[in-house]
């Protein structure tokens, strides 16, 4: 899968374990919810940097005391009209103030890239289809938004009022 | 009304060009089917039984002369020279080619229209009272609310792929004429004992396979916390609703099994956690500027009922049944509501041609200040006339042959598309409706019977509300037959109620008897001044089906 | 009504809807689907009926048609009937608008 992370297609780093494999002390994984539960205290701390994969169901608000163990956090579309994603994405930014890589893996189709970026991910497993061009053409693709969200842009509501308190200060 | 800045503007000229590069795409197979669809659907538009269907959003019912004119010259420039109106103040086009609509929505988009989330897993066109801003019933005009919510709810990007489509309905009168409580979400508008303006919310309200009337959750909302309650409620559906189903995806479903106690307590605790971050508050300014453009019309200071009017209800017996049946009194003396009907006597409910499209409009801009209501029965109103114009603006109706005077009265057949459109039906709606209302064309005798609310459905999504039919018709497939289910005593208003199936159905050329016979029923049983409801709800079940099946 | 989900028994018509302008069209050979019932293919073996399926399938993919799938029809006095009202919808138009659909193209 190419890897597209702030606009770049880029070599992936990352290594998606499965599950008969064994975390390697090397070099940096992405597990999934169940192995960190069964090898949280041999994980924790690991030197390496460490990424957890979270399916639909598994709500970021249950590793709220762990988020600073990991390095990237993977959110899964198993099929791309799954949105469960879109509000983990917020709950881990905004609720939970997740810093790190926030990527999204499964079906990730050209047309949600503006909606997945908005609620927080910066890193998009993408088909073979999509290239920087079209990233860049989707994000540009709406010059306002109503709501305000993760990504900090300034909403329509705010922008009327800033509008109109600098008329007024002219 | 509400007129698009140049934020608004640009988003829907944004979504005009977004949808004419995905059609490229999809002509030129860069996309598949599987991946068009829902974008297509998140852009109204179907694929029914004989061409491409598009949904034009018509947000809260609410439009102009110039919309109106708009919408006309679609219909002839694309289409086959008609729209049809439907229950969720929308219009529809059936007979659309894919590679025309780009254009289509582009010239929507030059009127300040749209089809943006009339269809898809997505927060759907909200839609209110009709009377909205005339009604002299209401609290407050539920029009500037609905603007917020229409602003917050486009291109939400974290709730545009839902568990299933959520529709808002939003009421600003005790009376209820936006049947808000069979809506995933109902807001009320309410005062409280401080004489504060707040919300009061019903959830999980719905139709279709598993009809349910919504739930009380909150009794008064703060209004600056409007949209963080809706976000709470939509993240908590967003996270739990079933995705495994697509028939229990609907938020009544998670409402009913979680139960109400359960899913309340969840959304009050999003909420608090949602409102720390204050993100949400709606900011005071915003409230008043969107308020501003729903301002009243400047009305006249009017006397009383005009002596013109009077003579002419007294002369004219056929323009004084059309007064008694389509008009309602407005808040402002010597003004009035005037309702246009689009059911005809064997007619096709909701349908409506371009020319009289045109006709409507240019009475909205004489008499109206340029306003025009969709109501969710599928009519149409002119909300603010002054009662002097009625017999010129009726002269006018009858020429364009909508004067049918029958609002509210049996005739009044709300009807989806069923068979002769749609790809999920499974029985004809429209010619049910046809005959019923041939069958009780003679308007004295609709007087008579009075107040009586006819829904039919073609399948069991109930897209045309049949379960809160006074009188309700389900088609149905029997070994390939198309049969009828009937129920009785629902109701969409403020007492808002599922009706009771009668029993076994009926074929094709039974329904009309079988109406006709719990009309009878209900006529010899009635007491002074009851209507068919009221009757109903006295005597029950058991002599309307007894009447009904004892031929059988 | 909707869509037919088992098989039906005897003579047979595969149909589907055009991708460019929706409209209903019915198949005849590989390369041919045409407007009208009457013009159809009709299937009374179903072997035949697969590998016309199967062919519809690829249409698919290439981007040419949309759900495609077969329905029983009536031989009777020569003429090819649909076998349902449904599809008697499709093959004409609304039942309460004779001036649209093919219905009107005919006359
Ligand atoms: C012709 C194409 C249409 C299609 C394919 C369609 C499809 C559907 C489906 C699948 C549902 C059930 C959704 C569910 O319960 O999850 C539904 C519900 C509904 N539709 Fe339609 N519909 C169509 C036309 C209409 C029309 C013309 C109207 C208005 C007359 C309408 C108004 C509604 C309403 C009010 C509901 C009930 C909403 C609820 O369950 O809460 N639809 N529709
Ligand atoms: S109720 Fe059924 S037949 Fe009627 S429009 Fe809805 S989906 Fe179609």
């Amino acid at each position: 899968m190419p890897l597209l992370k702030d606009g770049r297609l880029v070599e992936d780093k990352w290594q998606r374990l499965e599950e008969h494999e064994v975390v390697p002390t090397e070099g940096a994984v992405i597990i999934d919810l169940e192995r960190w539960q069964v090898e949280r205290e041999n994980l924790k701390g690991r030197a390496a940097p460490l990424g957890l994969l979270l399916m639909p169901g598994q709500s970021p608000e249950e590793i709220a005391d762990d988020l600073s163990q990991f390095d990237l956090i993977a959110l899964a579309f198993p099929a791309f009209k799954d949105g469960r994603a879109y509000s983990y994405a917020r709950i881990l930014r905004e609720r939970l103030g997740f810093t790190g890589e926030l990527r999204a893996v499964g079906e990730v189709l050209q047309d949600q890239l503006f909606f997945m970026a908005r609620v927080g991910f910066d890193a998009f497993e993408v088909n073979e289809r999509t290239s920087e061009g079209d990233f860049a053409a989707e994000m540009a693709k709406f010059p306002a938004v109503y709501q305000p969200s993760s990504c900090g842009e300034n909403t329509v509501f705010a922008r009327r009022h800033g509008a109109r308190l600098v008329e007024a200060a002219e | 009304m509400y007129r698009y800045d140049e934020f608004d503007q640009s988003l829907v000229d944004a979504r005009v060009t977004e949808f004419r590069g995905q059609v490229a795409r999809r002509l030129a197979g860069d996309i598949t089917e599987d991946e068009f669809k829902p974008l297509r659907l998140m852009n109204g538009l179907y694929l029914q039984l004989h061409a491409y269907m598009l949904r034009v959003a018509i947000p809260y019912g609410t439009f102009n002369s110039r919309q109106m004119h708009m919408l006309a010259e679609i219909a002839r420039k694309y289409d086959k020279g008609y729209g049809h109106f439907t229950t969720r103040q929308n219009i529809q086009y059936n007979w659309l080619k894919l590679d025309d609509v780009p254009d289509l929505l582009a010239d929507l988009a030059s009127v300040e229209m749209h089809a943006i989330q009339t269809s898809g897993n997505c927060i759907r066109n909200t839609t209110s009272d009709q009377y909205a801003g005339a009604a002299a019933d209401e609290i407050e005009d539920p029009r500037p609310t609905c603007e917020i919510i229409r602003q917050w709810s486009t291109f939400h990007p974290e709730f545009s792929f839902l568990p299933r489509k959520f529709k808002i309905a939003v009421t600003g009168a005790p009376k209820d004429r936006a049947a808000v409580q069979i809506h995933d979400i109902g807001i009320q508008i309410v005062e409280n004992n401080k004489g504060e303006v707040g919300y009061s919310i019903f959830v999980g309200g719905g139709l279709g396979r598993t009809p349910m009337v919504g739930k009380h959750i909150r009794a008064f909302l703060p209004r600056q916390d409007l949209l963080a309650y809706l976000e709470a409620i939509m993240r908590v559906y967003n996270m739990l609703g079933r995705r495994d189903n697509i028939y229990k995806a609907r938020i009544k479903i998670l409402v009913h099994e979680a139960s109400a106690a359960e899913f309340t307590r969840l959304v009050e605790e999003e909420f608090e956690k949602i409102d720390q971050t204050k993100l949400m508050a709606l900011p005071e300014e915003e409230l008043d500027r969107i308020a501003a453009y729903f301002a009243a019309p400047e009305f006249e200071t009017l006397g009383p009922c005009p002596a013109e009017h009077l003579e002419a209800l007294d002369r004219d017996r056929d323009f004084a049944l059309w007064v008694k049946a389509n008009v309602v009194p407005h808040k402002v003396p010597g003004y009035a509501i005037a309702n246009i009907s689009l059911k005809p006597i064997g007619g096709v409910p909701g349908d409506i041609t371009s020319d009289q499209m045109d006709g409507v409009a240019e009475l909205a801009k004489d008499y109206s200040f340029d306003e025009i209501r969709a109501t969710h029965e599928q009519n149409l109103v002119l909300p603010h006339v002054r009662e002097r114009d009625l017999y010129a603006i009726w002269q006018r109706l009858k020429a364009l042959e909508l004067a049918t005077a029958n609002i509210g009265l049996v005739s009044d057949i709300i009807a989806c598309p069923g068979l002769d459109y749609c790809n999920l039906a499974n029985a004809r709606s429209i010619p049910v409706a046809q005959l019923i209302s041939e069958r009780f064309a003679e308007l004295d005798r609709q007087h008579d019977i009075g107040e009586l609310k006819i829904k039919i459905s073609g399948c069991i999504n109930a897209c045309g509300h049949h379960h809160v039919g006074h009188i309700g018709i389900l088609g149905v497939d029997r070994k390939g037959e198309e049969y009828y289910q009937i129920t009785l005593g629902g109701s969409a208003d403020e007492n808002t109620r599922l009706g009771d199936i009668t029993g076994p159905s009926f074929p094709y050329d039974k329904v009309v008897d079988a109406v006709e016979t719990l009309v009878t029923t209900y006529v010899d049983l009635r007491q002074s001044g009851e209507t068919f409801l009221q009757t109903y709800a006295r005597v029950g079940l058991a002599p309307f089906k007894e009447n009904l099946y004892a031929a059988a | 009504m909707s869509k037919p989900h088992r098989k039906a028994k005897g003579p047979q018509v595969l149909t589907a809807n055009r991708l460019v302008d929706g409209d209903v069209v019915y198949w005849r050979d590989e390369t041919t689907w045409v407007a009208n019932l009457s013009d159809a293919k009709v299937f009374e073996d179903e072997d035949a009926l697969a590998k016309a399926e199967a062919d519809a399938q690829a249409q698919v993919k290439a981007d040419k048609i949309l759900d495609p799938y077969a329905f029983g029809v009536d031989l009777t006095g020569g003429r090819i009937t649909p076998g349902s009202m449904r599809e008697h919808i499709r093959a004409l138009g609304p039942s309460v608008r004779l001036d649209l659909g093919k219905q009107a193209e005919a006359a």
